[in-house]
């Protein structure tokens, strides 16, 4: 070494250079989270928007279960939330290595997803009967109670349709993010039939984990805002 | 080497252990410095359709009513008849010219070329963390651009509404006339959301977890740092243009009037919801051109980048205040003044990250040892078109004059200063600079030359007159100024801008001839030309091979801009030469004239 000493030295050439960058986290992982973010900055767009449109026209916007049939979906949600802990158990087996419970536990969790959407197909199948659709400017909603009297002719007008657009719009898309949830985890479970995930590796079942638990997250929250607020 | 990491490099390059046909080399290929070319290729080809468009209205604009000459002939009766531009196409010209460019031009020539090939270079990567997501990037913006072409073939025309397509011209096909086109408009965009965030996904990890040993942070070259900040407000951003494209899309098609007052919808909300992701786009298109810039005045000074951590901290403080400043383009829009009041605050304050950046620039360059070659000379182009696209930023900013300029042909100037004058420079320093890497040949130095100098001056020719025609009143988008009596006297202008765009354009014809010229017939470029530091140059062949270090991982020992070091002597001192190998200089040990004390 030179007796001379740069000012760029104690600056840019730090003489450790066994430094290993990294999170310490397997990079399907990383990747799987980062995806996550730009996800809540989509929900963000919808349901951002949802607010500033109802504090505009709460007029548009029906009393909680007058419209909405929230002891169905109170149902759907419990579901949801058990699919949860079935994703939690599937990830649990395999930690432990065993792989028959890996499997039953993953079927457990496609069943339970499969059911919230067609729970949530007979919901709207039932919606836009009694007139609740996403329609246009004539639209104006019933009242599930006025529907089943008979009344839907004489019953008073309830809502308007800025409700119909948001909550087909949020609910909506939170039914194709549980899809294809659902389609990622007979991908996952065919993969575990074939023996592809072990106790070392089972970096799949993680992945498909944390989007699942990302998709039930963004549901309860739709669910407090759409249904019971 | 971690276990992750390792895995990660070892699932990498087992996919391209095999040779590999012709297909999967060039047309589906997983290699970043492949993917890089097809999107330079593909923008490239945008930058053309875009400038095409701007021809046709800066025709309009200088010639109004008279027919276009030599290809008039070719337009059909809705659009052009006769050559003569009708208003409703020059309204899908303007649209289609901002669309094509932001998001089909400067968006992936920035994001897509430069963070698929300098990313995993810089960083001493094999490959991108995903590769085959990067693959699906490219193959998805494929459709997106075919899609938003084939708008200007369908039933009345392609989409009207500016490429901010505000609500409700863009809700209702009443009120434009025009429906198939705004449809196309909004899928394409929504498809392509899905290129630019599976490559942000794909960069930010990489970044994140697969630099080699010894790359700490600040070890980092400053277009790394750019497009890894870039990809974070890329990958937060986009969403939001997807929900608010989707929910324009459904009061397009099936009536649901989110934006639509006819069903109490909210106008405002658009604009809201567009600007919160179109601020962040701002600076998706500019920061980094600046990476690429304070890389190239580096290496041709021959000295330090000035300032290198501030550099980065400008960066991050550009990226976070540009989520908090979206307001100043809604200044006429009705919004509460005091919510304006904050707003103009706030985008005053981010001139004290970007003038830290500039002054960096230039204390740079000063007393360097210059290289006027072509990277430098746009790279300093860049560095004074964006002083001059900044300080009329600042006259927008405020509230008070944004009054007088909004909405009239100054924004057009500025606009163009900051997105042209900055971006484009940038792009331009940049390929001429890695050009040599991508295709192992130099960029012909004399045919650079040309088309900077007859670039620089034609380009100050066609946007500086603009700043008159704002100040003067001349709104923008309009489609015909002379139908205002106090606009007719800025005809003779607007006929000279005309005449100087069309210089421009030609101009960039040569930019093309040079690069295919140079790829085939160039000099044929040696390991270093620049001489540089980072990793690309020094332990990559050129051009590099699949995963990129033959030699194995390279070990990282030093900072990027270590020019001119007293440490060496040579005048660059590579990242990846170990301590011990550096070839010192003899510097005679004189006695210390004062008794020290160790």
């Amino acid at each position: 070494m030179t007796t001379h000493t740069p000012a760029l030295q104690a600056n840019m050439m730090v003489p450790d250079s066994t430094f290993e960058p990294g999170m310490q986290v397997y990079t399907m992982k990383l990747g799987m989270w980062v995806f996550l973010l730009s996800e809540v900055m989509f929900f963000t767009s919808l349901i951002g928007s949802y607010i500033i449109l109802r504090f505009a026209h709460p007029d548009h916007f029906a009393q909680p279960g007058v419209v909405l049939n929230v002891p169905l979906t109170a149902f759907n949600t419990f579901f949801l939330i058990c699919s949860s802990v079935t994703m939690v158990k599937a990830f649990a087996a395999i930690q432990h290595g065993d792989q028959r419970w890996l499997k039953l536990w993953l079927l457990a969790t496609i069943l339970i997803g499969s059911m919230f959407v067609g729970i949530q197909v007979v919901e709207y199948n039932a919606l836009a009967h009694e007139g609740f659709v996403p329609g246009a400017a004539e639209y104006s909603a019933v009242g599930r109670e006025a529907f089943k009297a008979g009344l839907a002719e004489t019953a008073p007008v309830v809502g308007g349709p800025l409700y119909g657009a948001t909550f087909y719009t949020m609910t909506g898309f939170h039914g194709v993010h549980v899809t294809i949830g659902v389609i990622c985890l007979i991908f996952v479970l065919i993969r575990a039939l074939r023996g592809h995930y072990i106790q070392l590796d089972h970096r799949g079942v993680e992945l498909i984990g944390l989007y699942w638990h990302f998709v039930d997250l963004v549901w309860i929250i739709l669910f407090t805002i759409v249904y019971l607020i | 080497m971690s276990t992750t990491a390792m895995a990660a490099r070892h699932e990498t390059a087992a996919e391209h252990h095999h040779e590999l046909g012709f297909i999967r080399t060039y047309i589906f290929s997983t290699d970043h410095k492949m993917i890089a070319k097809q999107f330079l290729l593909a923008s490239l080809f945008f930058l053309l359709v875009g400038g095409i468009l701007a021809a046709g209205v800066r025709w309009q604009l200088g010639f109004p009513g008279r027919p276009i000459p030599l290809i008039g002939g070719l337009f059909s009766d809705t659009t052009a008849p006769g050559g003569i531009v009708l208003p409703e196409f020059y309204n899908a010209m303007v649209t289609m010219h901002a669309t094509f460019m932001i998001f089909f031009a400067i968006m992936p020539l920035l994001v897509g070329v430069w963070g698929n090939y300098l990313i995993p270079l810089q960083i001493g990567a094999p490959d991108m963390a995903f590769p085959r997501l990067n693959m699906f990037s490219f193959w998805v913006s494929v459709p997106a651009g075919i899609i938003m072409l084939a708008g200007f073939f369908v039933e009345g025309g392609h989409a009207g509404a500016g490429w901010t397509a505000y609500a409700p011209l863009s809700t209702n096909p009443e009120y434009s006339g025009v429906r198939m086109g705004q449809v196309l408009w909004l899928v394409s965009l929504i498809i392509l959301g899905f290129s630019s965030l599976t490559g942000a996904v794909n960069y930010i990890t990489t970044v994140l977890n697969m630099r080699a040993p010894g790359m700490t942070w600040f070890r980092m070259p400053l277009p790394v740092w750019a497009l890894f900040i870039t990809s974070w407000l890329v990958l937060l951003a986009i969403p939001i243009l997807t929900g608010g494209l989707i929910m324009l899309l459904f009061d397009q098609t099936i009536g649901t009037g989110f934006f639509a007052p006819a069903t109490d919808g909210e106008p405002l909300l658009w604009q809201h919801v567009f600007w919160y992701f179109g601020h962040p786009e701002v600076y998706i298109l500019i920061l980094p051109a600046m990476g690429l810039v304070s890389e190239v005045i580096s290496n041709r000074s021959r000295k330090p980048i000035f300032g290198y951590h501030s550099m980065v901290l400008a960066i991050i403080a550009i990226a976070f205040l540009g989520w908090i400043v979206w307001g100043h383009h809604m200044f006429q829009s009705g919004m509460n003044p005091l919510l304006g009041t904050t707003f103009m605050i706030t985008t005053i304050i981010i001139a004290v990250p970007s003038s830290i950046k500039v002054f960096n620039w230039l204390g740079t360059l000063w007393r360097g040892d210059l290289h006027f070659d072509t990277p430098m000379l746009h790279a300093i182009a860049f560095v004074s078109m964006f002083i001059i696209g900044g300080l009329s930023g600042m006259f927008m900013a405020s509230a008070p004059v944004d009054i007088f300029l909004h909405d009239t042909y100054y924004i057009v100037a500025h606009i163009h200063y900051v997105l042209f004058g900055g971006s484009l420079f940038g792009i331009f320093a940049g390929i001429t600079y890695w050009f040599p890497k991508m295709f192992g040949r130099m960029f012909s130095p004399r045919l650079g030359k040309v088309h900077f100098w007859l670039t620089f001056v034609s380009y100050n020719l066609v946007f500086f007159p603009m700043h008159n025609l704002g100040l003067k009143g001349h709104m923008r988008r309009i489609y015909d100024p002379n139908q205002y009596e106090f606009l007719q006297p800025l005809q003779p202008l607007n006929t000279f801008i005309t005449i100087s765009a069309f210089v421009l354009i030609a101009g960039q014809l040569i930019f093309a001839f040079a690069f295919f010229w140079s790829m085939y017939k160039g000099k044929e470029a040696p390991q270093n030309p620049w001489k540089a530091n980072t990793l690309e140059w020094t332990a990559a062949p050129t051009p590099p091979p699949h995963d990129n270090f033959p030699g194995g991982t390279p070990v990282v020992y030093r900072g990027p801009y270590e020019y001119s070091s007293p440490e060496s002597t040579d005048d660059f001192l590579p990242q990846d030469v170990p301590p011990d190998r550096v070839l010192r200089p003899e510097i005679p040990r004189e006695p210390s004239p004062l008794p020290t004390g160790d």
